[in-house]
């Protein structure tokens, strides 16, 4: 998902970024996290931030993940009950309002589907060689309570 | 506003109080410290000035010494000026964080009061812990007596803090012998302390908000070595900073120090190479056999025990131009080779043209007493390992150790 056109989100694969020598590394490791002075940047939307090419946000670690969460916007009732769980700050939210999945940084750890409260749930885990459209397309319908 | 401290033109101070009072004059932004023997006294004594007023910055108690070094390293990456105090047990608890230190470029200030490493537990001083942090990246820099444990860690804060070192600086002393015995010291005032060490100035500190930046990131094959290649060359560099800060100091007080002190290496036959306050020890002994035997002796002492300075040990065996015999004395266990200084001494001479007899004295461990007529002994026996032309003892011996005479390895040189 790109929410813009200049979004730097996982531009390239983890580990591929230029190598350089020993006399161009930074010293004690320090990783800057963005290009140049960014005052305001925690007033500002991931995509809209200048990351540098050593944030772990311009590298994709899709390959790590075997199983996705798939998401159902016509289920969800933005209760941001994902936004706040996932480990990974892989839920794309704006304005309370539920977006998708960072598939880029998103683990597969399942605690999105977890603490999803709708009845049948907005997210569900499929395994990474399954097309969204198709998981959406065989989604489960509520579960009726069983009768005393 | 820290209050100022008054201070006669010569105080007596024993070791841990001298170290204390140069800690305070730094104004460190941040001590995160835990007692053990037998430097507990520095940050007792750093505790005492932070309560009374004498020192601006925070004092934080922690649970260990791995917590002690974690917090420094912590305040250190915030941007602060930072130092701490330990020994012994407490140093070996502080070693995955001294890697840490020391990789981060974090010019932290660690005064280490020399002591044996258990086990048998032990509180008396050896060169157990100091040798436990040589490959640790940091600058380890060793005061033989009170006004050293003084003047050295002032000089510790102004070489890491050079922009062209940003390493953590040991300072050591030797427990009990230096730590808890009064001597006469000059200090500085306060202001002509801090003056000479000037004020703190960070480095990609975390606590600039206009440039964010991570510290303490993990990298494998592809990108760790290249980092500790940069490391250990700014390691080694450091030694033309640190001969340039003894020279400011030695403008600003008279007092000269040098990566390696040599005594009496003029028309030396014989050098001992050792150690903290055992090097006084062996001076004197060797003015002694001078008057008493002739034997001309002279005493090569490190300073700098990290980076090693190679240079200057070569220097002192080239220059001594009648030197046949040196013995290397190493005041910790070996562990299944040669100590140390034997090593890294031998190593140094061998790429020299003149190639004296070395051999290795293992002694003082546990805070065995080392004697003035024991260093004579082994000055003599140097003498007829001259005379005879070859080394005529093992190797590896053992000085001041009771029971059958131990000892490993001959010469095959002829």
């Amino acid at each position: 998902m790109s929410l813009q056109g200049n979004d730097k989100r996982g531009i390239r694969e983890l580990g591929a970024e230029e190598k350089v020598g020993w006399d161009e590394v930074t010293q004690g490791v320090v990783l800057n996290s963005f290009v140049g002075e960014s005052e305001n940047s925690a007033f500002l939307k991931a995509e809209e931030r200048n990351y540098n090419d050593f944030n772990s946000y311009t590298a994709t670690v899709a390959s790590w993940r075997i199983i996705k969460p798939v998401y159902n916007r016509d289920i969800c009732i933005d209760c941001q009950n994902c936004w706040v769980w996932c480990p990974d700050t892989s839920i794309i939210s704006r304005d309370k309002q539920m977006l998708g999945i960072d598939y880029d940084h998103c683990k597969g750890c399942g605690v999105c589907v977890e603490v999803c409260p709708t009845n049948p749930k907005s997210l569900l885990m499929f395994n990474e060689t399954i097309e969204n459209e198709d998981a959406l397309a065989g989604w489960p319908v509520k579960e009726k309570k069983e009768k005393k | 506003m820290a209050e100022k401290f008054e201070l006669n033109e010569v105080e007596v101070w024993d070791g841990n109080y001298a170290a204390s009072q140069a800690l305070r004059q730094a104004q460190i932004d941040v001590v995160a410290a835990y007692p053990i023997t037998p430097s507990t006294p520095i940050v007792e004594g750093y505790g005492a000035y932070v309560a009374n007023g004498f020192v601006d910055g925070e004092f934080v108690m922690v649970e260990s010494e791995h917590a002690a070094m974690s917090g420094c390293v912590g305040a250190a990456a915030a941007g602060g000026r930072v130092a701490t105090a330990t020994s012994s047990q407490g140093f070996a608890l502080m070693v995955e964080v001294l890697y840490q230190a020391s990789g981060m470029r974090l010019p932290i200030v660690l005064t280490v009061v020399n002591r044996a490493l258990a086990s048998p537990l032990n509180v008396r001083g050896d060169h157990s812990d100091m040798y436990l942090g040589r490959d640790s990246g940091w600058i380890q820099i060793d005061a033989f007596n009170s006004q050293e444990a003084y003047d050295l860690p002032l000089c510790a804060f102004k070489i890491g803090e050079d922009m062209s070192v940003r390493l953590p600086v040991m300072v050591h002393q030797d427990g009990f012998t230096t730590s808890h015995k009064a001597q006469n010291v000059n200090p500085l005032q306060d202001d002509v302390a801090y003056n000479f060490i000037g004020d703190y100035v960070p480095v990609d500190e975390m606590l600039d908000f206009t440039r964010p930046v991570t510290h303490g990131a993990q990298t494998e094959e592809d990108w760790h070595y290249e980092h500790k290649a940069k490391q250990h060359k700014a390691l080694m560099d450091s030694r033309s900073v640190i001969d340039k800060v003894f020279a400011e100091f030695k403008e600003l007080t008279g007092r000269e120090y040098k990566r390696v002190e040599t005594y009496m290496m003029e028309d030396a036959e014989v050098a001992i190479v050792i150690l903290g306050s055992s090097v006084e020890t062996a001076v004197l002994a060797a003015k002694q056999i001078r008057e008493e035997e002739g034997l001309k002796v002279g005493i090569i002492a490190p300073r700098c025990i990290r980076p090693f300075p190679y240079d200057l040990i070569r220097d002192a065996i080239d220059d001594a131009s009648n030197l046949k015999a040196i013995c290397c004395m190493d005041k910790s266990a070996p562990g299944g080779a040669m100590g140390m200084l034997f090593n890294e001494v031998s190593a140094a001479a061998y790429t020299t043209d003149t190639r004296p007899f070395i051999t290795n004295y293992i002694y003082g461990l546990g805070g065995r007493d080392f004697a003035i007529d024991e260093v004579k002994r082994i000055m003599k026996e140097q003498k007829a390992h001259i005379d005879a032309g070859h080394i005529t003892t093992n190797i590896q011996q053992f000085s001041g150790l009771r029971g059958p005479k131990l000892g490993f390895y001959e010469t095959r040189r002829s």
